[in-house]
Order: C-alpha cells, then sequence, then structure tokens
C-alpha cells in the first residue's frame, strides 16, 4: 500500500484501485492522469486493446466496462474502479473461440489486425442491442472503429456471420 | 498523450460536491462528466485542471422520471441510455433522436446529456433538440438552486449561463403530447458532428400548425432558433407545401459573418444547408403529427 498522507494531506494524484478484468481481480496504485488503455496494457499486461489515435477515434483500444464497450483511451483508469472490464482476451473460453472470433476467421475479416479486438468488442455490444442486424445498421454499428486494410467488407460479413451463430446459440441450436 | 498532472476528487452526492469546490475554490476545478470532450482537451492541453471533480456517482444526478407535462432526465444520463429509455422516447422523441445520432457506440455509452448541454459545442445535437423541444434547465451552486429557461441557457461558443461554480442537475423537458418532431442531420464526413443539425417540434389543431419550433445547430457558433421558419409556420396548413414555403424563411435573422466556415463547408454551403434541412426537418415532423 502506498501512503495515504503526504505533508499531512492526503494524496489525491494517486489512487488504490481495483479492477476486475476478464474475471481476475487485480489491486494496484495508479495516477489519476493514468487512462485505462495504458494501464490495462502497461501495468496488467493485457495487450490486446490497442493504442491507435488516443484521442477516442479510431476504436483500437475498445474494451467492455461492465458490459458496454468503450474507448479506453477515453476513461481514466480510476474511473474504472471497482468496475468488470472484458478486453478480447476475455472471450475465447476454454481454448475454444468466441463465435465472433472463429467469424472474423472464417469470413477474413482482417488483415493486419490492429484494430480487430476494438471491431469485435464494439461489435458484440451492437449485437446485444441489434440481434438481427441489416448490412447497413452494421456499418453505422461500428462507426467508431476504423479499419486501414480491409475496407470492411469482410469485417460486415464477420459481424453478420456472429449475428447468425448467436442467434443460433440463444435458440437451443448449435453454433 | 497524456493529461498534466491533477487530483481526482469523487463525489458522492451534491452536497458532497459544494464541499469539495469550496475546499479548493482557489485552484483550477473541472468537472467530469462522460468525459468525451474533457479527457481529449486535458490530454492535448487545451484544458490543464489542478482539480478534477467526477459527478457520476452522484445519484442525483441520475433517472429519467415522467410528469404530467415534462420528462426530467439527469444530467448524468447517458446518451445510449436515454435514446433506449422508454419514457423520454414517448415524451421527447426529438431529443431521443438527436442523442442516438451523438459520435459512435462507444461515446454514447459513455457522454451525458448533462455534460453535452453545459459544454455547448457549436456542432452537437442535443443543444439543438432542446432549444426546438423547449425545456428548463435545473442548475444547483453553493448558494442554492436556480432554473434557466433553454432560450437563455445557449449564450456563446461553448458558453452557458451557468456559472463557475454552478452545475446542470436535471434536464426537464416540455412533453411533446399530441404534437409533431423530428432531428434531422447532415454529419461531417470525418468527424460526425453536425454540419447541420435542425430539429423541429410542432403542433397542429384541425390541420393547422398552431405552435412551432426550429432551431439548428452547426450553423452559427452556438445553437440558435430560426424563428423567421416558426413565424411562417405557425397558422399554416401541416402540408409539406408550408414546409417547403417556410424554409425560404430561414435565413431571416441569421447574418453572413455569424455562419461558421471551415475546411468542409464554406459559409455559403453551409447557408444552403440551412433552408434544405430547414424544409427537410420541417416535413419530417409534419409526417409526424399525429393523424
Amino acid at each position: 500500500m502506498f501512503s495515504e498522507y503526504i505533508y499531512g494531506e492526503k494524496n489525491m494524484s494517486e489512487h488504490d484501485i481495483t479492477l476486475t478484468v476478464n474475471n481476475t481481480e487485480h489491486k494496484l496504485v495508479i495516477e489519476s492522469r493514468r487512462l485505462l488503455i495504458h494501464t490495462l496494457r502497461d501495468e496488467l499486461g493485457y495487450t490486446g486493446p490497442n493504442v491507435g489515435c488516443e484521442s477516442s477515434l479510431c476504436g483500437a483500444c475498445t474494451v467492455h466496462l461492465n458490459g458496454s464497450a468503450v474507448k479506453s483511451c477515453t476513461i481514466l483508469a480510476v474511473q474504472a474502479n471497482n468496475a468488470d472490464i472484458t478486453t478480447v482476451e476475455g472471450l475465447a473460453q476454454h481454448g475454444t473461440l468466441h463465435p465472433i472470433q472463429s467469424s472474423f476467421q472464417e469470413e477474413h475479416g482482417l488483415q493486419c489486425g490492429y484494430c480487430t479486438p476494438g471491431m469485435m468488442m464494439t461489435a458484440l455490444d451492437f449485437l446485444k442491442h441489434h440481434p438481427d442486424p441489416s448490412r447497413d445498421e452494421i456499418r453505422e454499428g461500428l462507426e467508431g472503429n476504423l479499419c486501414r486494410c480491409t475496407g470492411y467488407h469482410n469485417i460486415v460479413n464477420a459481424v453478420e456471420s456472429t449475428a447468425k451463430k448467436l442467434a443460433e446459440i440463444s435458440s437451443g441450436g448449435s453454433a | 498523450m497524456y493529461p498534466s498532472r491533477f487530483d481526482y476528487y469523487q463525489a458522492t452526492t451534491l452536497s458532497e460536491l459544494f464541499d469539495l469546490i469550496s475546499e479548493h475554490g482557489e485552484e483550477m476545478i473541472e468537472f467530469l462528466a462522460g468525459g468525451h470532450s474533457l479527457l481529449p482537451m486535458m490530454k492535448t492541453g487545451l484544458a490543464s485542471p489542478d482539480i478534477l471533480i467526477d459527478l457520476n456517482n452522484i445519484e442525483e444526478l441520475h433517472g429519467v422520471e415522467q410528469n404530467e407535462t415534462t420528462t426530467c432526465i439527469g444530467a448524468m444520463e447517458r446518451y445510449s441510455d436515454i435514446s433506449r429509455n422508454n419514457i423520454a422516447k414517448t415524451n421527447c422523441p426529438v431529443l431521443t433522436e438527436a442523442v442516438s445520432l451523438v459520435g459512435d457506440i462507444q461515446v454514447r455509452n459513455r457522454g451525458t446529456l448533462g455534460g453535452n448541454i453545459a459544454h455547448n459545442d457549436p456542432a452537437s445535437d442535443p443543444p439543438a433538440a432542446i432549444l426546438a423541444s423547449q425545456a428548463t434547465l435545473h442548475v444547483h451552486g453553493p448558494s442554492g438552486k436556480r432554473t434557466i429557461k433553454e432560450d437563455d441557457f445557449f449564450t456563446g461558443l461553448y458558453e452557458t449561463s451557468l456559472e463557475d461554480d454552478e452545475i446542470l442537475t436535471k434536464i426537464e423537458i416540455q412533453n411533446i403530447g399530441n404534437g409533431g418532431g423530428a432531428y434531422l442531420k447532415k454529419p461531417s464526413p470525418s468527424s460526425g458532428y453536425a454540419m447541420i443539425g435542425t430539429a423541429v417540434v410542432l403542433h397542429s389543431t384541425d390541420g393547422i400548425i398552431d405552435t412551432a419550433r426550429v432551431a439548428v445547430i452547426g450553423a452559427v457558433d452556438h445553437a440558435t432558433r430560426l424563428t423567421g421558419v416558426e413565424d411562417a409556420l405557425v397558422g399554416s396548413p401541416a402540408t409539406h407545401e408550408s414546409a417547403i414555403s417556410a424554409a425560404e424563411h430561414a435565413l431571416e435573422g441569421i447574418e453572413d459573418y455569424m455562419v461558421m466556415e471551415d475546411l468542409q463547408a464554406s459559409a455559403e454551403y453551409r447557408e444552403h444547408l440551412i433552408g434544405v434541412y430547414a424544409k427537410r426537418a420541417t416535413m419530417a415532423a409534419i409526417d409526424n403529427l399525429p393523424k
């Protein structure tokens, strides 16, 4: 534990926080100005979320904060205190790819792969609210994630295929 | 891109907030809402507060509540929650449409209505919807509460009638009732901000428009009403023809020098868009009047 008091005053430029990332609890001390993305990558080693533009435009740093997709470059780590965070590393279960991961693979939804973790995290939030989306809706849903390789076409295919797989799973069929 | 050093405080009640404000009265304080304008400004050095007070966990700033003629939305309600809220969707459809068009999914999951309105970006969607819908802005400061009408709230470029030590607590929006409304925007192709965004709320009796509120964002340095269009609509039949002729008055009261200009749109083009979007949004509002 770090000293809460410096020169007799409570030091509010540093904070003790607890982050639960992919169901693992981490306790750490961070500066007030530390961004969530840097905490995840540099302190905790979750390098799935990427640093792209650092200005909330590209979406490469997207993670789920309490179940909602957010750009982790535009949230302070201290704001995420006591929150549940899911990064792309948390999608596969027991060595089996999540349907969205297998869809991106099957549909060639990536080339360099830099935007892919963010694309997947945004797409999953989008699909939660649009379980049966049109292709236009998918494009609109992913407007906050930039890809500079694919031209988006195969990404839209991958999200469309994920929607079908998730619908089969929720109706009890096999994916 | 790191913000410069600051002290971070989380207030959980309004009284805790005002204690913090008075305790740090000598220092530069910023209030943190959704953070999607403030944090980018802090990262680029445009804002460098000594003290950052997080308002997100103040219970009094949350919730959506329906009254007889109004709907109250807590200042810290996020765009995504508002756009999915059935009370808000029924009573203030123009506002829910506008917030559903802000930024992208991730931005809407964080950004708050109160933060947006207090920031008063000249190209952001919600202020136009607030002006057209009519609202009472509830404000709280160390010396107590007061209310501000929508027409007196947005005063200039990133300027509002809020004092430095006041915060917006809730936005009380007039229910649309048996009216019809619409919000239409032409987004900037790169940023998604409104090149022009137009909000319209109409009421009619026996097919004749008896009240009209038309407001535009992205045109001049803050959200502003197109009173020429409003005046032309009142007393006219609720038809597309009325929308077309009313839109000819779109630039009344807007001087050439006031119109914003940037790489993507010259002032001349924006003036053209003001008319086009006044027409289209009014037509859409007419279509949305109950039959």
